[in-house]
């Protein structure tokens, strides 16, 4: 180890102590647990048992296949439309119609949906889609003529595809946002116009030229996608079938009941679950390719005839049903939140209230507080830890960069509940017990990979010649990384800590578990009270816990802009 | 209360009930026949119980009590702030309410502080508790006490060794964990829909085919829907005392039977056809407000009328429980054994079973949860506060909720739930 590589080795070191090692004894204590090592109930010998248990149990199959069904389907639909919409953003071809006047809007929609907790999408989806939900309620009884809600399923449909729905209409904006400012790297209109020059259609040019350029931008973020479609447990509760239900789900009631020796198959459904996503990955990553390979054999076809416009007017009406379901079942949950009784089949509420706001403004501030002083710490750190590896890796070579990745990821990999357990022992053991840096470390743990995630790709498409040039003149490193980098990149830097930001506040388990209940959180409130079982409690909650990061999104988009209008 | 415990008890069992009791000195010295016999110590045992209570007291005083419950109902979320500013006031003891969405989370909390060998400081000082979690802690012993005794309060309970308040699913409560709320299965219709239902589990049946897609209930996993399938267990099965029994490979075949019949009947007249179904009771309450179906299921009598009263249930919502009587239980406070404010917790737990706050809880504005004191062992004074409380049209009154059938042994509900999903989850 040569003097002028310190700053690795320190960075190495931050990295080891601060994530890997509580991600590793985490995992460890629930690996040990999946077999049948538990020392905490008693058991000390290694055993199957929880393997076998967990193929026992009774559609795991059906389990596995709605988990696979609902997050493949979600992720593919969410990226389709989230690069088929960078393409409309991108349309200045088109007249002054009806749908170029809905550009703005539709953006502008996109910023509270990203920032809502899924649970609130959740329930306001299902209560907008319910056989008792709010468009039967528009339509009924003096069209359907139902005077009873009829005995459909649609939502909680027994192939998960409600469940993928809800999950688009969460990850579309999110693919949606992180496209466009990587695009901003790309010279998308300079291009667009030189293809179009050639005879390429708008459609045509932004398949072939642009997407090819632009995924390598944003892939890790669909991994993002990926994994929590995968993974989740409150959207799925909401929206899934649940007999059985996906296997995140399977794996949170093991966690949950009230018998204790459950503990080790949950753990056992727990290394399945990681394995699984980690193949799904894997299987996205070699279908992308495939694509890729299929679409270069495309593009050198240098085809220009085909015409797009029956997949243009499918997407463009997806895309904008999409946008609308997210924007109603946020504005069926504001309706909820001031309604006292809303009954089948009124469209409108028949009693109003104001009654929970007021009743929160007792409770809320010190959550709320709590809440803030943990996402501003645990995002800051984080954006600070993945600034300064990625810079660390600029300056001195990235031989250790995708194997340090993988550990990085790790927490996003493996659901939560699994490894926290093991993560609560190992802080226990080092005498570390509900206090407020603890529970800011446990964010930080999952804070930091979705701030990488976010950063990492656009970070190193970050032209390289810049810097020589600036070197080449004489700046320092410093200089370099100030003047260039973080100016260059400052739309991806302050998304990736707006992210931060809502990934902290949502952090339920963590903040319960290694706060020990010492830590409010704005989080806890809400899950605790929606069992789904009070609209009008979820609606106050949802928008409440919406806000935080709703503030955060809109400073990281606004504030480039008026940093542009000033130079 | 005592009475309908013993109501449905085969008589036989009683008298073994009786005997044990009389045998076995329980650990809080209170026992049914014994208690004349120790007549003669109560002074002594007063004065020194009092020395105690006084040092507990002291001890409490400036703690902070972080009480770990159940925090998806709006209305005990309040009382138990409540009860954090009655005893502020009165103790100087503060309640922190630590809000779960499952019991489970803070066994888990304390198994891991046992695990990472945290045997004094532990983070929880109190937990909402009953049935299997109970068990579970007791057979782990991460239990503080047997402590019941120690409260003054507690000569307001009936703790005979038979009584309701001394077993929490058929297992001893050995004076680990205080008794504070009554918990009755009980169904809830909108009484504008349905004018007549089914009061008993076989009729259920009927009703079910007369009326598709009307019934359902919460999945398996859910204490609500187990509870379900174990009342009708108990109704349809030929012999319920083998029920307090811990399992059997051949008794649950011989008992199970009939249940699997009646709901292999039932099953594709449910709500989606038995292939789907509400997540919990609170998503199951809100289908009956929606119209979604007609019979809703809650553990509490008051139920309804809090339902309404917080405008989740139409104002026709009633309950209603079978003829046979239904299951029953009781909602208790327990204190780990490494909480760091054990005498805190005491003062809270004491407090709870003050008449006083009894009758507030009872009272239907506030929660509507019937009170767990023994209503014999209050003076007038206080019991005139319990006969002046408001009543509400959806609130049954004790008489009207018939016998408390009693909770089977646990390892039943385990078989039930996994027999359950070996058939009907695929």
């Amino acid at each position: 180890m040569s003097f002028s590589s310190w700053p690795k080795w320190f960075m190495l070191t931050a990295l080891a102590v601060g994530i890997l090692v509580p991600v590793l004894v985490g995992l460890g204590e629930t690996i040990w647990a999946a077999f049948g090592i538990l020392p905490a109930l008693g058991r000390h010998t290694f055993s199957l048992n929880a393997w076998q248990q967990l193929f026992e149990l009774p559609g795991l199959a059906t389990s596995l296949r709605l988990t696979l069904v609902s997050g493949f389907v979600a992720t593919t639909m969410a990226l389709t439309l989230a690069l088929f919409g960078s393409a409309w953003v991108y349309n200045t071809s088109g007249k002054e119609s009806f749908l170029t006047k809905l550009k703005p809007f539709v953006q502008a929609i996109l910023v509270p949906i990203l920032a809502a907790p899924h649970a609130a999408i959740a329930i306001g989806l299902a209560f907008l889609l319910a056989p008792s939900g709010w468009l039967a309620r528009l339509f009924s009884p003096w069209l359907t003529a139902w005077e009873l809600p009829p005995n459909l399923a649609t939502v909680q449909d027994l192939w998960g595809l409600s469940l993928a729905v809800g999950l688009i209409i969460k990850e579309l904006p999110f693919l949606w946002l992180v496209s466009l400012v990587a695009l901003k790297q790309i010279d998308v209109s300079r291009q667009l116009s030189l293809a179009q020059s050639m005879g390429y259609s708008h459609t045509n040019a932004w398949c072939k030229i642009i997407v090819p350029q632009l995924y390598p931008l944003i892939r890790l973020p669909v991994f993002v996608v990926l994994v929590y479609s995968l993974s989740t447990v409150d959207m799925a509760q909401m929206l899934g079938p649940n007999n059985p239900p996906t296997l995140a789900l399977a794996t949170m009631r093991w966690y949950n009941d009230t018998n204790v020796y459950l503990l080790l198959p949950a753990s056992a459904a727990s290394v399945l679950l990681g394995i699984l996503i980690a193949a799904s990955v894997l299987l996205w990553e070699a279908a992308v390719r495939a694509a890729m390979f299929t679409g270069r054999v495309m593009i050198r076809s240098g085809d220009r005839t085909s015409n797009y416009s029956f997949f243009t007017g499918v997407l463009t009406t997806t895309l904008l049903i999409t946008v609308m379901l997210g924007l109603l079942s946020l504005l069926v949950l504001a309706l909820w939140s001031i309604t006292w009784r809303w009954s089948f089949p009124d469209a409108l509420p028949a009693s109003w209230s104001y009654g929970y706001w007021l009743q929160l403004m007792t409770h809320v501030p010190s959550a709320l507080q709590h809440s803030l002083i943990v996402a501003l710490m645990s995002s800051g750190l984080a954006l600070t830890l993945a600034v300064a590896w990625l810079e660390v890796q600029d300056r001195l070579g990235g031989q250790l960069y995708k194997l340090t990745l993988w550990f990085i990821y790790l927490p996003l990999l493996v659901p939560q509940i699994a490894f926290l357990y093991g993560l609560k022992v190992g802080f226990l053991r080092l005498g570390l017990n509900g206090s407020m840096m603890t529970v800011i470390w446990a964010h930080l743990l999952f804070v930091f990979p979705y701030t990488m995630l976010s950063l990492v790709d656009s970070w190193r498409a970050l032209d390289k010649r810049y810097v020589q040039v600036a070197t080449s003149l004489g700046r320092s490193s410093w200089s370099c990384f100030w003047r260039i980098k973080v100016s260059l990149l400052l739309r991806p830097l302050l998304l990736a800590w707006a992210i931060g930001i809502a990934v902290s506040i949502s952090q339920y388990l963590p903040t319960l578990m290694i706060g020990a209940g010492r830590v409010e959180s704005l989080t806890i409130e809400a899950v605790s009270l929606a069992s789904g079982a009070d609209r009008r409690l979820v609606g106050v909650y949802g928008l409440l816990q919406a806000l935080v990061p709703l503030m955060a999104y809109s400073f990281a988009l606004l504030l480039p802009r008026l940093v542009a209008l000033r130079k | 209360m005592t009475s309908h415990v013993n109501a449905i008890l085969p008589k036989r069992l009683g008298v073994i009930l009786s005997l044990l009791a009389a045998g076995l000195l329980s650990p809080l010295g209170y026992s049914a026949t014994a208690s004349t016999a120790v007549t003669t110590t109560v002074t002594t045992i007063d004065a020194s119980s009092a020395r105690q209570w006084q040092q507990t007291l002291e001890q409490a005083a400036g703690e902070t009590v972080y009480w770990h419950a159940w925090g998806g109902d709006v209305r005990t979320n309040d009382f138990i702030t409540w009860v954090g500013e009655q005893t502020e006031a009165l103790y100087d003891v503060k309640v922190k309410h630590v809000k779960l969405s499952s019991t489970a989370e803070a066994v888990t909390q304390v198994i891991a502080e046992k695990a990472a060998g945290e045997n004094t400081t532990g983070a929880v000082d109190m937990i909402w508790i009953n049935g299997p979690n109970f068990l579970a802690m007791k057979q782990q012993e991460l239990l503080h006490g047997p402590f019941v005794n120690q409260l003054p309060n507690s000569k307001y309970l009936d703790l005979s060794s038979n009584s309701a308040a001394s077993v929490d699913f058929t297992e001893a409560v050995e004076g680990l964990e205080v008794p504070w709320r009554l918990a009755r299965f009980v169904f809830i219709v909108d009484s504008k829909r349905v004018q007549k239902a089914p009061l008993s589990m076989a009729k259920m049946l009927t009703w079910a085919q007369e009326n598709p897609g009307r019934l359902t209930h919460p999945v398996i996993s859910n204490f609500m829907g187990s509870t379900f399938l174990k009342q009708a267990l108990i109704e349809l099965t030929p012999d319920p005392s083998v029920l307090q029994q811990p399992v059997t490979k051949q008794s649950f075949a011989t008992a199970t039977a009939p249940l699997w019949r009646w709901y292999d009947a039932i099953k594709p007249h449910l709500w989606r056809a038995g292939k789907s179904f509400p997540e919990n009771e609170a998503i199951q309450q809100q289908m009956l407000s929606d119209g979604e179906i007609d019979i809703a299921m809650a553990f509490d009598p008051a139920a309804a009328a809090a339902g309404i009263a917080s405008g989740l249930l139409p104002t026709s919502a009633r309950v209603f429980v079978p003829s046979q009587g239904t299951l029953g239980n009781i909602s208790f406070v327990a204190i780990p054994y490494n909480a760091s404010h054990t005498a805190g917790a005491k003062v809270v737990a004491n407090f709870l079973l003050q008449p006083e706050t009894q009758a507030h809880m009872q009272n239907i504005d506030v929660l509507g949860s019937f009170s767990v004191l023994d209503l014999d062992k209050i003076n007038a004074q206080q019991a005139q506060v319990f006969a002046a409380l408001p009543s509400s049209k959806a609130l049954p009154t004790l008489v009207d909720l018939g016998p408390t059938l009693l909770e089977p042994h646990a390892s039943w509900t385990t078989q039930l739930k996994q027999h359950w999903s070996q058939r009907y989850s695929q």
